[in-house]
């Protein structure tokens, strides 16, 4: 009878619930079958979705019955109902043991599906001893040995420091020779998990992995009889097999890597073999063990020919029928982009994959397809890329705009050769999507803009014409507004867009604006004052109006009466000092970046990047002094906001980087020069002057080291950049370090059109610091000509740990002025470190050895960059120590371990990072054998978040 | 691996579930909800495979009853539809002719086979003979009076 209503089940359930409780409660002890049939009902009104309080004692009952239904239907229900009363918990556990111990293979079968089932803490502390010796004894049954193994496999991912390494390890990896297909099956799971935690123990797996699938491939089709599918061998065996290879690099042994090659052909040649069957079960096994193949193919990238056979095996799946075959093809080509092997083979595939885009009816599909063209596009292939995408971004799912538009907009910056080609993109990416385009994007467009001087007359040109659609996208006003209040001048001499006309187009859209690009826009006008004086009498009308000085909005009001004033009382040449046209922003990873991989997490993304940098130095990169033109800017810039990713303005004199406003205030009191108290800015801070950005480089001989902190710890999680930068200068580097020893790479680039002369750069240890670090310099050419680099090597060797860093003086001759400078090395001491991955048990085991209270520093702080865990976790690796993963219980923390080497000894070093996400706050704790270096490690790493 | 398992009718009717990971109830009830709208949304001809959060959905419709799976990244999408095919086979060969009715009265047999053929999200063994045999098995050790006949009929 089916309940004609929900009132009418819920009120039939009352009454069985009812019934059954009043059984249970009953004087008469029931029997075990009657408690069976009850507990059963109880599970059968949980699954459909009714919460079930009671019941659980008379489960736990039935476990140790004798009867088998009975005890099957208890550890079922106690298995979907867990629960943590630690009597009943007490009470199971027992007849597990109990059941454990029956030799019995059916029970002792129930009971391992219990404990995976349950998979809980407290189960692991209860047998996460006993599960390996059952795995291993020579009289355990093949059935019970397969459930002990993924039930172990259960436990070590929820506990893994529950579960003790020992003997049983190598005899676990024997399994794999074993006769019984369902034992292998079941053990390659068990020891693929193992071996990524811990590849050395598990190394021997290797070769016999290689032979066992070499058997399954080469044998015939019958010749595994139950285990095979459809007329594919084991494919769930061969997946497994090729998953745990993947756990490792290609075999050293030729003879083992020789079989591997030969399997992963073997199995590319079954490709191209006409079906067996017509079933898609046959296809499908086929076909997964295919792809298990390209992917340990694409992890391997060793071998060209495998890799370009599986480039053209998955171009035949593009154009496959079945949208499964060609959604994995999409998503494999991917990865095999990043090959340097398989990269331009890929690339063969554009039209196919853009013809995707435009016709797969599957969004998941297009979406891969938008992976693949992102992940496929170099210099040669950008523009139509890019042009695909933006087509495809006007009809495109709202699920995946965000993401596009972030793509688009970082290839239109990597590979953009043309810049106005870029800024055209990012404006069209606003008019397509506007409400997709995030800060990121819309604040690196003026960024650029503001850097490349070459393309600042066409960004105006372009953004004043968008303007003039009668409806555009705020984010439009917002950039178009920032780029003419820097830029108006450099169109103004055209009649068509004087500065009125530039004046009334912005202010026609201003009472359609959001209260910030209002603010935003009120910042414009008075740099319109500063730019254009004829106007100023028209803007400072607009400012008085009673809607601007009476303004509800506190901001608006603020900045309408400040910037009124500061127009009517300010000289001229105040007026432009305040009003100067924005400093270049410093270099830096672009924002973009970390946003999408911020939404698409580690992994894919980041390897391509990476991968790619390396192909092809973009824009960013490299130390080429003029390519963009990044100075010490001492001014607080909008930055603040626009970094995400947490490298510091390149300051000297500048205070701390707020996050949101009063950086004007804070300019201003920093500055000799203060005029008025200037409003506290939102966001976009662009009147802020450029007051000290001419005084890095004094006209004196100047002597004060360029204590610019901040860059200095840039460079203790990374190895290259600009170390430092004005007018003149810029100094590039580059190092690299291998246990005690590194070399280092220093690049001196004159930015001027005039020789530098008598150009001297020393490298200065302090006392202390010479005993324990050795540095080699070779002398470099005293002359430097205009736009010309020269190179110096440092040569490093770290005799013991140390605390200061080196210090670079550089002194040379421009024009008639003697130029005198220091800036701090960082030749830091985590720079030698070693990575060192262990398990959870042996670091918690050291963690203990070094509980000295010396050994221990600690260190609570707020956090200075946006919390996030991938970036966090990109730092501590940056650190140079290992990040191990799944070792602290509270999956928030981070802790690292690695091994400091110096001249005369080793020093191990394990950290830990607890984020606090509601208080902002860190706690950061190292442990070393060495206080010094404890406290060293801290200060360093303390910066870095 | 497999992080959990959904079974549930065209109409959004989930008749079994099964969990590799732990969660709290609350989240699983919300997770079953979300997942449910996503699939009954798709189309027909759409791939098998969806992306929901950081895991992946690989599912399939057989007769009036979805089989769906949450796998992570690096699992194999086609081998996991095959998991399913295989469970189905299992349910078949034990239920001969296996219909929606037959999971939701004897949910209890639907749970024990696939404790036979997955333990912990993982595959344990993919013998349709050894896993079947196991619950045939098992059902000789039963009483010889079975009778649900009293079981609540809803």
């Amino acid at each position: 009878m089916k309940g004609k209503s929900k009132e009418a089940e819920i009120k039939r359930i009352n009454k069985e619930l009812a019934n059954i409780r009043s059984k249970f409660k009953g004087d008469k002890a029931l029997d075990g079958y009657s408690k069976k049939k009850y507990v059963c009902k109880l599970l059968f009104i949980f699954l459909l979705g009714h919460d079930i309080d009671f019941g659980h004692m008379e489960a736990v009952n039935l476990l140790s019955s004798n009867r088998y239904t009975e005890k099957q239907i208890g550890y079922l229900f106690i298995s979907v109902l867990v629960n943590s009363n630690s009597e009943l918990i007490r009470l199971i556990n027992n007849a597990i043991k109990n059941d454990l111990a029956s030799r019995n293979p059916t029970f002792m079968g129930l009971a391992l599906h219990c404990i995976a089932n349950v998979g809980s803490r407290e189960m692991a502390e209860a047998f996460a001893g006993e599960i390996p010796k059952i795995l291993v004894a020579g009289d355990t049954m093949d059935s019970v040995k397969q459930s002990a193994a993924l039930c172990l496999l259960r436990l070590y991912r929820t506990s893994p420091d529950l579960v003790p390494m020992g003997d049983w390890t190598s005899r676990v990896v024997h399994l794999l020779n074993d006769q019984h297909l369902g034992v292998v099956t079941a053990a390659t799971s068990l020891i693929t998990t193992l071996a990524q935690k811990n590849p050395e123990e598990f190394k021997t797996s290797v070769s016999l992995a290689v032979s066992r699938l070499s058997r399954i491939v080469t044998s015939a089709s019958t010749d595994l009889q139950d285990y095979t599918y459809y007329f594919v061998p084991a494919p769930w065996l061969s997946v497994k097999l090729l998953r745990l290879l993947q756990c490792y690099p290609p075999p050293e042994d030729p003879a083992v890597r020789g079989r591997l090659t030969e399997c992963l052909e073997t199995i590319l040649n079954k490709a191209q073999e006409p079906p067996k069957s017509k079933k898609v079960q046959h296809s499908n096994a086929k076909n997964a063990v295919l792809f298990e193949a390209i992917s340990l193919i694409i992890h391997h990238d060793s071998e060209p020919n495998l890799l370009v056979r599986a480039c053209n095996q998955l171009g035949q799946f593009l154009q496959h029928r079945e949208t499964n075959l060609r959604y994995l093809a999409l998503e494999s080509m991917c990865t095999l982009a990043s090959s340097e092997f398989s990269h331009e083979a890929v690339k063969t595939h554009i039209e196919t994959v853009i013809n995707a885009l435009k016709t797969e009816r599957d969004v998941s599909v297009r979406q891969r397809a938008v992976d693949l063209l992102y992940a496929m596009c170099d210099r040669s292939n950008a523009q139509q890329i890019v042009a695909e995408m933006l087509n495809y971004l006007e009809t495109a799912d709202y699920s995946i705009r965000e993401e596009i538009v972030l793509k688009v907009a970082i290839l239109a910056e990597k590979y953009a050769v043309d810049y106005t080609w870029y800024v055209d993109t990012i404006l069209n990416l606003i008019r397509i999507a506007g409400d997709y385009v995030s800060e990121e994007v819309w604040y690196r467009v003026i960024q650029i803009v503001i850097n490349r001087d070459d393309v600042q007359g066409y960004a105006a040109k372009t953004v004043f014409e968008a303007l003039q659609a009668p409806a555009c996208h705020e984010n439009l006003v917002k950039v178009g507004g920032y780029i003419l209040g820097e830029f108006g001048n450099l169109i103004a001499g055209d009649p068509r867009s004087s500065p009125l006309i530039q004046f009334n187009l912005l202010h026609s859209k201003f009472h359609l604006c959001s209260v910030p690009t209002r603010a935003l826009l009120l910042s414009t006008y008075i740099k319109f004052v500063n730019l254009f004086p004829e106007i100023k009498t028209t803007i400072q009308d607009v400012l008085r109006s009673d809607s601007q000085l009476k303004n509800a909005d506190v901001e608006l009001q603020q900045r309408a009466v400040e910037y009124l004033r500061l127009s009517t009382i300010a000289s001229t040449d105040i007026l432009a000092t305040v009003l100067e046209e924005m400093p270049p922003f410093p270099e830096r990873e672009s924002s973009i970046l970390a946003k999408l991989k911020k939404k698409k997490g580690p992994g894919t993304v980041t390897d391509l990047e990476e991968i790619k940098k390396e192909r092809s130095s973009d824009m960013n990169g490299s130390a080429e002094p003029a390519s963009v033109n990044a100075s010490a800017v001492s001014t607080p810039s909008p930055s603040a906001d626009l970094l995400g990713l947490g490298a510091a303005p390149l300051a000297n004199s500048a205070p701390p980087p707020s996050s949101s406003g009063s950086l004007l205030v804070d300019v201003f009191s920093d500055s000799p020069s203060a005029v008025a108290p200037l409003a506290p800015g939102s966001d976009d801070n662009f009147a802020s002057p450029d007051l000290a950005s001419s005084e890095v480089v004094s006209e004196e001989p100047a002597d004060t080291v360029h204590d610019a902190d901040e860059l200095f710890h840039k460079f203790v999680c990374k190895n290259n950049g600009v170390l430092f930068e004005n007018q003149l200068l810029q100094i590039g580097l580059k190092s690299e370090f291998r246990q005690n020893l590194g070399r280092m790479f220093i690049f001196y680039g004159n930015k001027t059109s005039t020789q530098f002369l008598n150009f001297t750069p020393t490298v200065i240890c302090s006392d202390d610091l010479q005993s324990s670090l050795n540095l080699q310099t070779k002398p470099v050419d005293p002359t430097v000509d205009g736009g010309a680099q020269v190179q110096q090597v440092v040569n490093i060797e770290c005799v013991s740990d140390f605390m200061e860093a080196p210090i670079l003086n550089i002194q040379f001759r421009y024009g008639g002025t003697f130029q005198n400078l220091s800036v701090k090395l960082p030749i830091t001491l985590n720079k030698f470190f070693q990575p060192t991955e262990m398990s959870s048990q042996d670091f918690f085991q050291r963690w203990k050895q070094l509980s000295n209270p010396k050994q221990e520093v600690q260190n609570i702080f707020k956090a200075k960059h946006p919390m996030d865990a991938e970036i966090t976790k990109a730092k501590i690796i940056g650190f140079g120590s290992a990040l191990l993963e799944e070792v602290d219980p509270n999956p928030a923390n981070f802790v690292g371990a690695g091994i400091i080497h110096t001249k005369t000894t080793q020093i191990g070093c394990l950290l830990r990072l607890e984020p606090n996400l509601q208080a902002q706050m860190y706690r950061l704790t190292l442990r070393t054998s060495k206080e010094a270096v404890s406290q060293r490690l801290c200060e360093l790493l303390s910066e870095q978040f | 691996m497999i992080h959990f398992i959904l079974l549930f009718s065209r109409q959004g009717k989930l008749r079994l579930q099964k969990w590799y990971t732990t969660l709290p109830d609350k989240e699983k009830k919300k997770i079953i909800r979300e997942i449910v709208q996503i699939i009954l949304s798709r189309n027909q001809k759409t791939s098998s495979f969806v992306d929901w959060k950081d895991l992946k959905l690989v599912y399939k419709r057989y007769a009036s009853l979805y089989f769906c799976c949450a796998i992570e990244d690096q699992d194999n999408e086609l081998l996991t539809l095959e998991v399913v095919h295989r469970y189905v086979e299992l349910l078949d060969r034990y239920f001969g002719n296996v219909c929606e009715l037959d999971i939701i009265f004897n949910f209890e047999k639907a749970y024990f086979i696939l404790d036979e053929f997955i333990i912990g999200g993982e595959v344990q063994e993919t013998s349709k003979r050894s896993a079947v045999k196991a619950i045939e098995d098992s059902d000789m050790l039963q009483e010889t009076v079975e009778e649900y006949m009293n079981k609540p009929a809803f």
